[in-house]
């Protein structure tokens, strides 16, 4: 072994540092999954009917389907059976402070370096906290009511805003459009909700923190987030999970309406147990994200940094429909020791003179498998619709794999579409050099990493823009030494 | 400061430096010259610390601690300052974001507190005036599409940055036109204190006449074969090297 992979190996080692779990009393559903769980499900969140039988349609779908297998990634199947669809806080009694939460659930946020309060003083960003299943805190509610901005958790906004939740939840991803997206319509649980009114621009970034905290629990987030005619919000949601040893399945759905000139920034920052050094343990990430540019002029932005989870399945995707839309994509997904990978976009034009921009940078360590996977789509009437892809792997060490795989479909003359594509490693001149100025090889890493990266890393809000630099170092940390 | 005892290194097997010995006191300057492939830049990567390369025999003592015990970084730390043939392009990262890591890691090593970004920019200013490199430069990334000479005026400009207690210059001239030649080098000179000592490694007079150097060493096939005063560097600019390396080769 050259003493660049040994050096490599070192590094890549290390384990997970975000790791642990705290006992909480929770009051679950059974084992398992049939409509009676489902009907146990909504019936515990007091739903009305039309979402109970909204829920039963999509399981009815779902025992249809089967798992899908065209992705490049391999796990062992998962038991659906075994695993328990709901499970929540015992105290249910909703806080009207931080002051009344869980202190248990302060110190888990403090542990992971988030403390609630620090950010609603400093930072001016309102944070509804899923632990679990269900939301344990919502700030800065009054700004933003103020608005007529709804921020809250998808179960809330069920109970006070129905005629909304109705009107859009499926409207984007159908409970027919896939495995995944048909059993979260089916079980899911809680998530965020976010409605912003016509002409009104969202004066903060809007962020949620999502946790994974008992054992055997499928995650089922529910995210929904409307932005009517002229608006304008950035939404952020970061996630880290406590160390595992049996694997956990989270399968989200996200879905994104803009309407005509409004305009949507999601950024997420992911970071679930991806398993330890030997593979062990891991979440499993299944995700579903799509947004529709329903309006002329609107604009759906997606910026996502991906570095944890065992194997991770997420295409966030844009239906350009209206015209002159813009959708955009970008990416940074590192993986590590046996880290498998298969994400990507999908850009829909259908409006004419639609714009999509796809900018994905892989980085694969250790023994893991990273694949880009993007599919450029021109329908007829979308008249000159341009996209711009850009995909680069950068590979740390000679055991991991990059693959890229992109797909490209025009039904119309007057498209243009580019794709650059480029694979690198990470030098050893690169890290000498640095060594040479007096920088440690672990920061040498950080640097260089954080350099190939800067493209995405700039497109997200400046302070979450530094935890994912640092959360970049720390994933490939022990990767070169 | 620097003492250096029958140096052998090799890359996969093959010796490339076969027994260097040399001594380099505060203050001076020692120029190595030599044909192209005789060890030069191998020379100054293994007092760098590449690893690739292997030491197989000999000593290398730096301010009194033995130098390949140290860390590539630490060496760093300790004072040894490489200007490479060949600077390395970092995409995505500044020159002024690489510099404030590379210094206050740096300061960090020698017990000091780390600069704060007023200062460090106070202090990058400064010495920007020195090689009159252009602020526009190290906003760009590392080396990045610079022109060649751009990239050896960064090098300098890097080391008056870290002030280092040993110098060595790889080739810095190559590169440079006429005027930013003479630029650098009165860069360089400034920066001399009796001190630090340099280590110039070139093929030309030319730099020589700038960088006046206290004594010149040719480098052939891995030994220094000859060594002098300015008056050597002289000598080689008119004759070439065909007579050192009968000399050589005749005595093998
Ligand atoms: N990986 C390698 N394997 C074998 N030989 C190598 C390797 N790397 C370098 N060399 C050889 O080592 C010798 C010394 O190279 P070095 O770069 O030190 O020369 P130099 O004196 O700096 O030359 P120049 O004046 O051209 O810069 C050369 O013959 C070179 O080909
Ligand atoms: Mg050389």
């Amino acid at each position: 072994m050259s003493k660049d992979n040994q050096i490599l190996e070192e590094f890549t080692s290390k384990d997970y540092e975000h790791g642990w779990s705290v006992d909480m009393e929770v009051d679950e559903a059974p084992l398992g999954l049939n409509e009676d769980i489902i009907r146990w499900i909504s019936a515990k969140k007091e739903e009305p009917q039309w979402l109970l039988d909204w829920r039963l349609k999509a399981f009815k779908t779902w025992e249809t389907m089967s798992e899908p297998e065209w992705a490049n990634v391999t796990y062992p199947k998962i038991d659906l059976q075994s695993l328990r669809y709901y499970s929540a806080p015992k105290k249910s009694n909703k806080p009207k402070s931080l002051n009344e939460i869980d202190p248990e659930l302060l110190q888990i946020y403090e542990r992971l370096g988030i403390s609630l309060n620090e950010q609603k003083k400093l930072q001016g960003i309102a944070v509804d906290a899923v632990l679990d299943s269900v939301s344990v805190g919502t700030t800065f509610k009054d700004t933003l009511s103020k608005l007529g901005i709804v921020f809250c958790s998808f179960s809330e906004a069920v109970k006070e805003h129905p005629e909304l939740v109705k009107k859009y939840l499926g409207s984007v991803v159908p409970t027919t459009d896939n495995y995944y997206a048909a059993l979260n319509s089916a079980v899911f649980s809680d998530g965020s909700f976010c409605y912003i009114p016509s002409g009104v621009r969202c004066p903060m970034e809007l962020s949620t923190y999502f946790r994974i905290n008992a054992a055997n629990t499928g995650q089922f987030e529910r995210t929904l987030i409307v932005a009517e005619e002229g608006s304008y919000v950035s939404y952020l949601e970061g996630c880290t999970a406590p160390q595992r040893d049996e694997n956990q399945l989270h399968a989200a759905v996200v879905e994104i309406y803009a309407a005509k000139d409004a305009e949507v920034k999601y950024s997420t920052v992911q970071n679930w147990f991806p398993g330890d050094k030997n593979g062990k343990g891991g979440i499993y990430n299944f995700v579903t994200k799509r947004g529709i540019c329903a309006g002329d002029n609107s604009k759906i932005s997606w910026t996502q940094v991906e570095t944890g989870s065992a194997v991770t399945w997420k295409y966030p995707s844009c239906i350009l429909k209206g015209d002159n839309s813009i959708g955009e994509f970008y990416s940074v997904a590192v993986t590590n020791n046996y880290q498998q990978a298969d994400t990507g976009t999908k850009m829909i034009h259908i409006g004419k003179n639609t714009k999509s921009r796809i900018v994905s940078k892989g980085i694969s360590a250790g023994k893991s498998q990273n694949s880009y996977r993007g599919q450029v789509q021109v329908m007829k009437r979308a008249t000159n619709a341009r996209n711009f892809s850009q995909c680069d792997s950068l590979l740390m060490g000679d055991k991991c794999g990059a693959h890229t795989f992109p797909y490209i479909d025009i039904q119309n003359s007057t498209a243009k579409v580019e794709h650059e594509a480029t694979t690198s490693k990470i030098g050893e001149d690169q890290i000498f050099y640095c060594n040479q100025r007096g920088i440690s090889t672990e920061d040498a890493v950080a640097l260089i990493v954080n350099g190939y990266a800067k493209e995405v890393l700039n497109q997200l809000p400046m302070e979450f823009a530094v935890e994912a630099q640092k959360l970049l170092a720390l994933t490939l940390e022990g990767s070169v030494g | 400061m620097l003492s250096i005892k029958n140096l052998h290194a090799s890359i996969e097997g093959t010796p490339i430096l076969r027994g260097i010995n040399l001594e380099v006191k505060p203050g001076e300057v020692h120029a190595i010259m030599g044909p192209n492939g005789s060890g030069k830049s191998t020379l100054a990567s293994v007092l760098a610390g590449r690893e690739e390369y292997e030491v197989t025999e000999g000593e290398v003592s730096f301010l009194g601690k033995d130098l390949l015990e140290l860390a590539p970084e630490d060496r760093a730390r300790e004072g040894v300052f490489l200007a490479f043939q060949y600077p390395v392009e970092i995409p995505g990262v500044s020159s002024t974001n690489f510099l404030r890591t590379a210094v206050n890691q740096v300061r960090e090593y020698r017990g000091l507190d780390a600069l704060d970004a007023v200062k460090f920019l106070t202090i990058m200013k400064e010495k920007m005036k020195l090689v009159e490199i252009d602020q526009k430069l190290l906003s760009r990334s590392l080396n990045e599409g610079f022109s060649g000479g751009e990239k050896k005026r960064n090098e300098i400009f890097q080391m008056a940055m870290l002030e280092p207690k040993l110098a060595i210059l790889d080739e810095t001239d190559s590169g440079l036109d006429i005027d930013a030649l003479r630029v650098v080098s009165n860069g360089v000179n400034k920066l001399k204190s009796p001190d630090n000592a340099t280590i110039v490694v070139t093929h030309y007079q030319r730099l020589l006449d700038y960088i006046v150097p206290d004594y010149v060493h040719v480098l052939y096939k891995g030994r220094i074969v000859k060594s002098g005063t300015k008056e050597l560097a002289l000598e080689l600019e008119e004759k070439g090297y065909d007579w050192i390396k009968e000399e050589v080769d005749a005595a093998v």
